[in-house]
């Protein structure tokens, strides 16, 4: 065999070993995205009951409670960034970092003080990298987050905000998590979770559900309006948070589905020109096998001509 | 009998859902049995089981916090835990319960009890 078939040879075995672990990690991101999207359904009926009930509150209730309160001239504000733990999805992480960088620099330019929270081994390796000073950090439950993982997140931002910046915490709490819009797209966004804004929860409630005119009905509040509220509000945030997790994670197998995908296609592309050349290759080592033995015994017959004269 | 229509949601799944002639919870204000007409209320849920009394027999399950709402003749209970009584390993709730025990710790003690109960029906 000749050494240049036997390279192309060599870079075919290679290259179709690397698809089957590209077509496997394609077809386990696959079965994980509906998994991922099971959750996120299953966990529907919880925060919409959820947001019905602070709805309710909104609007029976006009309290001020340090979650809900805008504050005139806020000094710090939080960003909690959703990336992966894990690479190979393509650009999902990069996507998820480039967006909080925007929301970062927005923030800045409105004289706010950005303390940064991530989600992921991903962007904590971005901004340690970069010596980015990040507050605090949770890893290793990207890919199928729990209630009490977004629990384990939401509880140290809540106490923040609640604090405000005079004591250390911070006056905004914003979110930037990956969407799912569908199997093909996933886009980044950047929220603002808190200070909640009652009133547009409140409107949401009604466009969703088309109250067919009637008003809210008139609850009683046990132990009282502000009872209810210091406990709903926290456990709102909590479904958000945990809401944000699953739809990354989601995000996360789809965008790690279509980059193993599109893998694995320029895999089959490479092997097919490579096998294209290695039969060249082969054609051409044969082709020169029979021109040798065709000169050599034409040199033969020459030579034995030769001699007889 | 009037009914009314009753949705137990815990955070990441939906527990039970159905009709019922009334339900006890406990709230952070004391034990509230809801019936049917019963005026809007949204009140705080202690730990503590919650009582779903059917046509076909009562449903018990246990909930770790959480909100009960009513309004519209719907009654949802939101937790952010929720163990229906049957779901309930009692091996694994009586290991608790020694173990909170062992380790003098009232408040672990007083839930271990509280599923155990939940579990074998005698709450």
């Amino acid at each position: 065999m000749g050494a240049q078939l036997r390279v192309y040879k060599r870079r075919i075995r290679s290259v179709s070993a690397t698809k089957k672990i590209t077509k496997a990690m394609e077809m386990i991101a696959a079965a994980r995205i509906v998994k991922a999207q099971r959750a996120v359904a299953a966990s529907t009926p919880y925060s919409s009951a959820l947001t019905r009930a602070v709805a309710a509150v909104a609007t029976g209730s006009n309290d001020k409670h340090p979650l809900t309160t805008e504050k005139k001239n806020p000094a710090r504000a939080a960003v909690l960034l959703i990336t992966s733990d894990r690479g190979l999805a393509g650009g999902y992480s990069a996507n998820a970092i480039k967006a909080a960088e925007r929301l970062t620099e927005r923030l800045r330019s409105e004289g706010k003080e950005v303390v940064s929270y991530v989600v992921g081994r991903k962007g904590v390796a971005y901004y340690n990298f970069r010596g980015t000073a990040i507050a605090d950090s949770w890893t290793g439950f990207t890919d199928s987050p729990t209630y009490a993982d977004a629990k384990r997140v939401a509880d140290p931002l809540i106490e923040s905000v609640v604090a405000g910046s005079e004591e250390g915490g911070v006056d905004e709490l914003h979110i930037v998590y990956t969407e799912f819009v569908s199997m093909m797209t996933q886009s980044p966004v950047g929220d603002r979770l808190l200070p909640l804004s009652l009133e547009k929860t409140a409107e949401a409630v009604e466009e969703a559900e088309a109250h067919d005119g009637k008003p809210m009905p008139l609850y009683e509040f046990e132990p009282s309006a502000e009872g209810v509220l210091d406990a709903l509000l926290p456990r709102y945030v909590e479904s958000r948070v945990y809401n944000a997790l699953l739809q990354a994670a989601a995000s996360e197998h789809a965008a790690r589905r279509r980059a193993m995908k599109s893998a694995t296609d320029n895999a089959e592309e490479l092997i097919k020109s490579l096998t294209r050349l290695a039969n060249a290759a082969r054609q051409a080592d044969i082709t020169q096998e029979i021109s040798e033995i065709v000169g050599g015994a034409s040199a033969l017959a020459d030579a034995t001509a030769g001699s007889d004269r | 009998m009037a009914e009314l229509h009753v949705e137990l949601v815990a955070a990441d799944r939906k527990v039970w859902t159905g009709e019922a002639t009334i339900v006890v919870a406990r709230t952070v204000s004391g034990d509230v049995g809801i019936m049917p007409g019963h005026q809007p209320l949204l009140s705080v849920l202690e730990f503590g089981p919650v009582t779903i009394r059917t046509a076909d027999g009562p449903v018990v399950a246990l909930v770790h916090g959480g909100f009960i709402s009513f309004a519209d003749n719907k009654l949802s209970i939101l937790a952010e835990i929720a163990e229906l009584a049957e779901e309930i390993d009692v091996e694994r709730a009586e290991r608790e319960l020694e173990v909170a025990k062992a380790d003098a710790d009232a408040q672990a003690e007083l839930k271990a009890a509280a599923r155990l109960r939940v579990a074998t029906g005698t709450y």
